[in-house]
């Protein structure tokens, strides 16, 4: 947090750091709190950014963020389809994170892979022309290269 | 790189020249290629700001973000003022549109030096460049190229010795497609949530931090390096007397090779469709395309022959050329179920602020869903068209001001199958 200045047009860019070094990939009400005095800024008016974007959650998350295409486009050719495999593979909802912990799975409403639709991205990687079976060899690598962590 | 980035048989390529031509990651090769080049010719010849913007309002650009104005004009109606602020808008969250990707991801040189121009020509010192958060390699393409410039004395004070200082940051988004919205925007970048400002006063007026701002789309400022270097006339030689120059259209949907493709302004739709598409999947037959985006207008196949531009696309088509994103659809798609999603993205996305679009959103969703099982589903079609007009007439923002569009051009071109098509609609 302290690598930019304390201004408020750092607010976005400090939540996304602080997200994406936590392990859990969440803002606690302990980090926003933190932002707010760092910021100088009410608690409320963090919250009321934080609350708003997609990209943030103010719940825990697996260690990987499975965020599945749903644009229209993507929907039509073929991510409606990859949503339902990857909700059975995972054994999850959107917006639920598997009892392991390894993965939350949720939906981006354009991930501007439409020429390659369907598109789905894990943890800021982009993955396009995703059949089932590209969707589960991913999800193993991810799983193996855990395992080996 | 995905397929499609670099189709021989675009017909002009202004804005995607080196796009999959060099290595984005190297300030030489952009150099090599012609970067800066505009901002030597500024500098070497003592070319005034206002001058700057002469040339670019003779040259016709229009915005590249969907709304078309013109560029010059804008930036003349900047107010004037000590402390002014470019913002390249770069949130590009249009469903279907992927072009200002392409820009960060393989030019961002490019970018960087039409930021510079446009800076200098309204007299702004500081500019951010608003990146959807999704897009990871673009951020790191463009963070890494304003790096390079900076070193290399293309960006920061008294640029290559000159009168002229410039910088540029780069804002990352959090997901929230309402902030394509240029106040949604410059709340963003203030650290706020993306809600729109009421307007007038527009962001030339009272923009970032209530100073004049001009935001432009990112594509229309890759246009500018070009125009400096090779003039307004060159400019002109593409495209259209009303819309001259290109665009970038990205081809989606039921056709051989989907991507994204440079060509003129006023190219046919049939040539996007059929020779840089590849034409229709399997041979079959063209119904209509989703022209724009999500916030974009259904045309049948009786438009196929319709010339991309602007103002065509309006008056003969009743349809708008948007992002540049030509969804194509055969004839077994479905237009009531793309509707549907169409009007579930909406629901998704409106903000909340208004209440006509915050209501309004996901009842379009409710209404189409009960007519397509209803027993009446003339009145609720029309109910459809009625509620997506009290948005266009009431909504704070363009984005509860779009829906009309899809519902209406749907309606107008495709109500039949809405009368009759089997739920749940089929396949799509």
């Amino acid at each position: 947090m302290e690598r930019y200045p304390a201004t408020r047009t750092n607010l976005l860019e400090i939540l996304h750091e602080i997200q994406r070094a936590e392990p859990r990939h969440y803002l606690s009400e302990a980090s926003l709190r933190a932002v707010a005095e760092y910021l100088g800024m009410p608690l409320a008016e963090v919250m009321d950014a934080a609350s708003f974007y997609s990209m943030y959650s103010l719940t825990p998350r697996g260690r990987h963020v499975v965020r599945v295409c749903v644009s229209p486009p993507c929907r039509l050719f073929g991510g409606e389809a990859l949503l339902k495999a990857l909700k059975e593979r995972l054994g999850v909802e959107v917006g639920q994170t598997t009892a392991d912990a390894a993965f939350t799975l949720e939906t981006s409403s354009c991930l501007g892979a439409c020429g390659n639709a369907p598109a789905l991205m894990i943890d800021g990687e982009l993955f396009e022309d995703v059949t089932d079976a590209k969707a589960a060899e991913i999800i193993d690598r991810v799983r193996r290269e855990d395992a080996t962590r | 790189m995905p397929r499609g980035k670099t189709d021989p048989k675009d017909s002009a390529r202004i804005v995607l020249a080196n796009c999959g031509a060099i290595d984005p990651e190297s300030l030489d090769a952009a150099v090599a290629a012609g970067a800066y080049e505009g901002l030597r010719k500024v500098i070497a010849e003592r070319i005034p700001p206002q001058a700057v913007v002469d040339e670019v309002t003779r040259s016709g650009l229009r915005g590249r973000g969907g709304a078309g104005f013109p560029t010059g004009k804008k930036w003349s109606l900047t107010a004037p003022g000590a402390v002014k602020y470019l913002v390249c808008n770069a949130d590009e969250g249009e469903p279907g549109t992927f072009k200002d990707r392409l820009i960060l991801e393989g030019d961002p040189h490019e970018l960087v030096e039409g930021m510079i121009l446009a800076g200098y020509a309204i007299g702004a010192k500081e500019g951010f460049v608003y990146i959807r958060g999704e897009y990871t390699l673009s951020i790191e393409r463009m963070t890494r190229a304003i790096d390079q410039a900076r070193a290399a004395g293309f960006l920061g004070e008294r640029i290559l010795g000159s009168d002229i200082t410039f910088d540029v940051v780069v804002k990352r988004g959090a997901g929230a497609y309402v902030c394509g919205d240029e106040t949604a925007l410059i709340e963003s970048i203030e650290g706020k949530r993306g809600f729109p400002r009421l307007k007038p006063p527009y962001p030339g007026q009272v923009g970032l931090w209530g100073c004049p701002t001009v935001v432009n789309n990112a594509e229309t400022l890759a246009n500018v390096p070009a125009i400096v270097r090779r003039g307004a006339a060159w400019f002109r030689s593409f495209g259209t007397p009303a819309s001259p120059g290109t665009k970038v259209f990205l081809i989606l949907g039921d056709v051989e090779r989907p991507g994204a493709i440079e060509a003129e302004m006023g190219t046919p739709l049939r040539t996007i469709v059929e020779e840089h598409g590849g034409g229709v999947r399997g041979g079959r037959r063209f119904k209509g395309a989703l022209i724009g985006g999500a916030a974009g207008a259904f045309v049948s196949e009786k438009q196929i022959d319709v010339a991309m531009d602007f103002d065509t696309l309006k008056t003969q088509a009743g349809a708008v050329l948007g992002s540049g994103s030509v969804l194509v659809l055969d004839e077994d798609a479905s237009v009531p179920k793309l509707l549907d999603e169409v009007l579930r993205f909406f629901e998704h996305e409106s903000c909340g602020q208004c209440t006509p679009c915050r209501a309004g959103a996901p009842q379009l969703v409710r209404i189409l869903r009960r007519a397509l099982t209803s027993e009446r589903r003339g009145e609720d079609l029309d109910r459809l068209v009625a509620l997506a007009r009290v948005m266009r007439d009431t909504s704070l923002c363009p984005l509860g001001e779009s829906p009309i569009l899809p519902v209406e051009s749907a309606m107008r071109h495709f109500r039949d199958e809405f009368l009759t098509c089997a739920v749940p609609v089929g396949r799509l």
